[in-house]
């Protein structure tokens, strides 16, 4: 923990809001409402995990996309380190693409399939880095993918030689390339094999030591969210319906939708 | 005894030539038992389960040595015209993913009806028999879902979908490849415990192939365990999860994210320890 901004928070979400019409009057106002996320409000410190669960249509996947400006928010806040970032224009929010990156479910979607491995991670940079130099890029190119657990050989390779697991680590390592310091995971160990979720996840909890990373980290699955997050909230047809840590959540749940959570979990 | 694989060899032709998938691969279900095949991408799981009706396309797969037993007859030998009696209608398939199932440009009625058309052509009352098989796998609004396209389904209720459809032509043994891994937490739970009722009511096999050892536990009565194309561990469920002997069973089972380990490193696999205790 370094710096004044110790004690107030990296992001803060206050009553956020975001509803979708579903149908439309005569005149165009929309008369019915999908509240995806309703009255949401939490934080997240430097270096902490906040770990959203829900289930497909909870509306946690939307949070996250409305953190990132990729959905606008129908009313509430986000504040990043103290400043409103919910009602930024894409232009004004272009800076914050640097602090606050995503990584996503699948990596066979999120990876351009006709780019080598080497222009995916130089994207970033060209645009958060123009003044960078071309070797100073390619070297951290390399660093980046050593940081990930490969190497400079797979520079030249295109996404579909990579398996899952190793599709997910470039995907972390485009995340990593402009050095933010907030990383929304949304489900990005859902679609992996359990032996290969296991290296994912130890990989997270490394790199958030090295660089003092904060995580939203998105799941369905309580066990998995449970090993990285400081601090939990269930979600439940967008409405926060259990929050607190980890420990608390799994030993005293309290409510009946976290209990069923709790029950599906595959276990041995 | 009703599937006996006995030494099942299956390759693929590739640019860089011939690739073993599996190599000497063998297990049996009995009837109405529920075995699983538990193995990480690429361990030949799948390929046992596609080989079992010679789903898989041949060439680029070579059958190249072994037999499979069905009832005592070598389905291996037979020819694609002969082996439809057996596909669906004595085993059945259910895949992971099931909106790429599902054809979705016909409602599910459609798709049943014309299931049942192919199978069991004799049939009187065919959409009843369709109903009665969605009731079967806990659709309660049959007549509804019936007229649905598959888009308007969620995940869940179409991979009942699927079971439904493939329960149609009451195969004895029902092949389930990875039924749950594109679902929730939740869902998977709900079609697990469907599968374990089916599987009762109907004193159907099952032979559940997966990559999480945790949903073994409390459904299947065997547990087969492949790595590499091989078989490396095979027993009764509890006495491999509690005691297995095999160090890729052990750091399999190991991997399993569990409540109440905050904080912990899982446990990844280390390949190389595996590989040295193996002789390939």
């Amino acid at each position: 923990m370094t710096g004044p901004t110790v004690s107030s928070p990296l992001l803060s979400v206050n009553s956020l809001k975001v509803y979708f019409p579903i149908r439309k009057s005569l005149f165009g106002r929309s008369k019915e409402w999908v509240k995806a996320v309703d009255d949401i409000s939490f934080t997240i410190k430097e270096g902490q995990t906040v770990g959203l669960v829900g289930e497909s249509g909870s509306g946690k996947t939307t949070i996250g996309r409305t953190i990132v400006r990729l959905q606008d928010p129908t009313s509430g806040s986000i504040l990043y380190e103290g400043k409103p970032i919910h009602n930024l224009s894409q232009k004004q929010f272009r800076p914050y693409r640097k602090k606050i990156q995503m990584i996503f479910q699948d990596p066979h979607n999120s990876l351009n399939p006709r780019l080598t491995i080497e222009s995916i991670l130089r994207e970033p940079l060209d645009i958060h880095f123009p003044g960078m130099e071309k070797k100073q890029k390619k070297e951290k190119i390399v660093e980046l993918l050593e940081k990930v657990g490969l190497s400079a050989e797979h520079l030249y390779r295109y996404p579909h030689e990579f398996s899952g697991g190793q599709r997910q680590r470039i995907g972390i390592a485009r995340a990593l390339a402009v050095g933010p310091k907030l990383i929304i995971c949304d489900e990005p160990v859902s679609a992996l094999d359990v032996s290969v979720q296991a290296q994912i996840i130890n990989l997270l909890m490394d790199l958030q030591q090295e660089f003092n990373l904060s995580y939203l980290f998105i799941s369905h699955d309580l066990a998995v969210v449970e090993y990285l997050s400081d601090y939990v909230l269930v979600l439940n047809k967008g409405r926060i319906v259990e929050e607190g840590t980890p420990e608390e959540i799994y030993k005293h749940p309290k409510d009946a939708y976290t209990k069923k959570l709790i029950a599906s979990i595959p276990s041995i | 005894m009703l599937l006996q694989v006995e030494d099942l060899h299956v390759h693929f032709l590739t640019q860089s030539g011939e690739i073993p998938a599996l190599r000497g691969v063998s297990f049996s279900i009995e009837k109405a038992e529920s075995v699983a095949i538990v193995g990480e991408s690429g361990s030949g799981k799948s390929v046992t389960a596609l080989s079992l009706t010679k789903l898989l396309e041949s060439p680029p797969a070579i059958y190249k040595k072994g037999k499979i037993l069905y009832e005592g007859v070598d389905l291996l030998s037979l020819s694609q015209k002969e082996l439809r009696k057996y596909r669906g209608g004595e085993i059945a398939y259910v895949f992971q993913e099931p909106s790429t199932s599902l054809n979705p440009v016909y409602s599910i009625g459609f798709q049943l009806l014309e299931a049942i058309e192919l199978h069991q052509p004799h049939l009187k009352d065919k959409k009843s028999v369709g109903l009665e098989v969605l009731q079967k796998v806990g659709i309660v609004d049959c007549q509804m879902v019936w007229k649905s396209y598959p888009h308007e389904l969620s995940g869940g209720m179409q991979q009942r979908v699927m079971i439904a459809m493939a329960l149609l032509c009451k195969p004895k043994l029902l092949v389930a490849d990875e039924p749950t891994t594109a679902l929730d937490v939740t869902i998977q739970a709900q079609i697990l415990e469907l599968f374990a009722k089916i599987q009762k009511d109907l004193a159907m096999s099952v032979l559940l192939i997966t990559h999480n050892f945790g949903i073994v536990k409390g459904f299947s009565d065997r547990v087969v365990v492949m790595f590499r194309g091989q078989v490396v561990e095979e027993g009764p469920t509890e006495k491999v999860i509690y005691s297995p002997t095999h160090p890729y069973t052990k750091a399999l089972i190991d991997c399993v994210p569990r409540l109440g380990e905050k904080g912990k490193r899982l446990r990844a696999i280390d390949y190389s320890l595996i590989e040295s205790s193996l002789n390939l």
